[in-house]
């Protein structure tokens, strides 16, 4: 667990900074939803600021950075190479939508 | 000693060197159940994204951002008041952690109920999970299920809360406790600000 001591040098100050930074960029995902811009623009904006939120949050609410390394760098690369994973499903699923199914070019 | 004492001595010396990643067990295992429940998300997100993007009338009923700007607000307030907990739970101060942990559970119930007043409002407008008056049926099922499950992570939290906050009072649990719940709060804390933007801000009337 995150010892006495490292409670005691980071101070109330760095929670409420963070707490903050999260309120204004959630702030800033509002104003982006009120942008005239397309919604790929839109959905694109949106989703790089919740990445830094919740970078933010699983960092420093979550004691994450305070974590030994290895652990960090495990639920990183672990969540990362899941979510990447995704991706292959969602081209593969849009693919079909747009009428080019693998079997069109597998001839 | 034989090879085969001589093995299991090894094994078993490899087994209780100490816990992955030098951490206690009970909070390890709550970081895989967090990573496990990221993975069900993001798996309901992409799904949604793709039926999203692959429904050509898609509904955009949210007129407003003043109820989701609420709850957001809330829900951080709670995380905050989180760690004001754990801090003074770490500090000692039983009955100042005690009392922050509650207000925690306060804030989620204001949450669940904010959430529950748009559901009825949604639902007084004729949304169902399988239709709508607005466009193609999928929303429904679509934003039900991710704010359901959403929702019931927050219904889940707000208990353990009440139940972890008790106990811990009563001297039966520890300030180790409070943090492990902690990163549970946290996490769900976390995945609402991917919900805001994908289910409600790019679902606005303009």
């Amino acid at each position: 667990m995150t010892t006495a001591e490292d409670y005691k040098s980071n101070g109330i100050g760095k929670d409420l900074a963070i707490y903050v930074c999260l309120l204004v960029l959630a702030g800033l995902q509002f104003v982006i939803a009120y942008q005239n811009i397309d919604a790929s623009q839109m959905f694109r904006r949106m989703l790089a600021v919740a990445f830094i939120q919740a970078g933010l949050a699983a960092l420093f609410f979550m004691h994450l950075w305070a974590e030994k390394r290895g652990l960090l760098l495990f639920v990183a690369i672990f969540t990362i190479s899941v979510l990447l994973g995704m991706q292959f499903g969602w081209t593969d699923s849009s693919r079909m939508v747009g009428g080019a199914p693998f079997s069109s070019t597998n001839k | 000693m034989s090879q085969a004492d001589f093995t299991m001595e090894g094994h078993s010396t490899g087994l209780t060197a100490g816990p992955a990643f030098s951490i206690p067990t009970k909070k390890l295992a709550m970081w895989l159940f967090i990573i496990a429940d990221t993975m069900t998300f993001a798996a309901c997100l992409v799904a949604y994204g793709f039926l999203r993007n692959g429904s050509p009338s898609w509904p955009r009923p949210f007129h407003g951002i003043t109820n989701v700007a609420l709850m957001t607000f809330v829900l951080l307030t709670s995380s905050l008041t989180m760690l004001f907990g754990l801090r003074s739970a770490r500090a000692g101060d039983k009955a100042r952690a005690f009392r922050w942990t509650m207000i925690t559970a306060a804030l989620g119930i204001v949450f669940a109920l904010l959430h529950i007043r748009e559901w009825l409002e949604l639902i007084g407008q004729g949304m169902t999970l399988f239709k709508n008056p607005w466009g193609t049926g999928l929303f429904g099922a679509s934003f039900f299920s991710i704010t359901g499950l959403h929702l019931t992570h927050v219904t889940c939290g707000v208990i353990a809360l009440i139940a972890v906050g008790v106990r811990y009072k009563g001297g039966r649990y520890n300030a180790d406790d409070i943090e492990v719940l902690g990163l549970y709060w946290h996490f769900v804390d976390l995945v609402w600000m991917f919900v805001v933007p994908l289910v409600y801000l790019l679902n606005l009337a303009h």
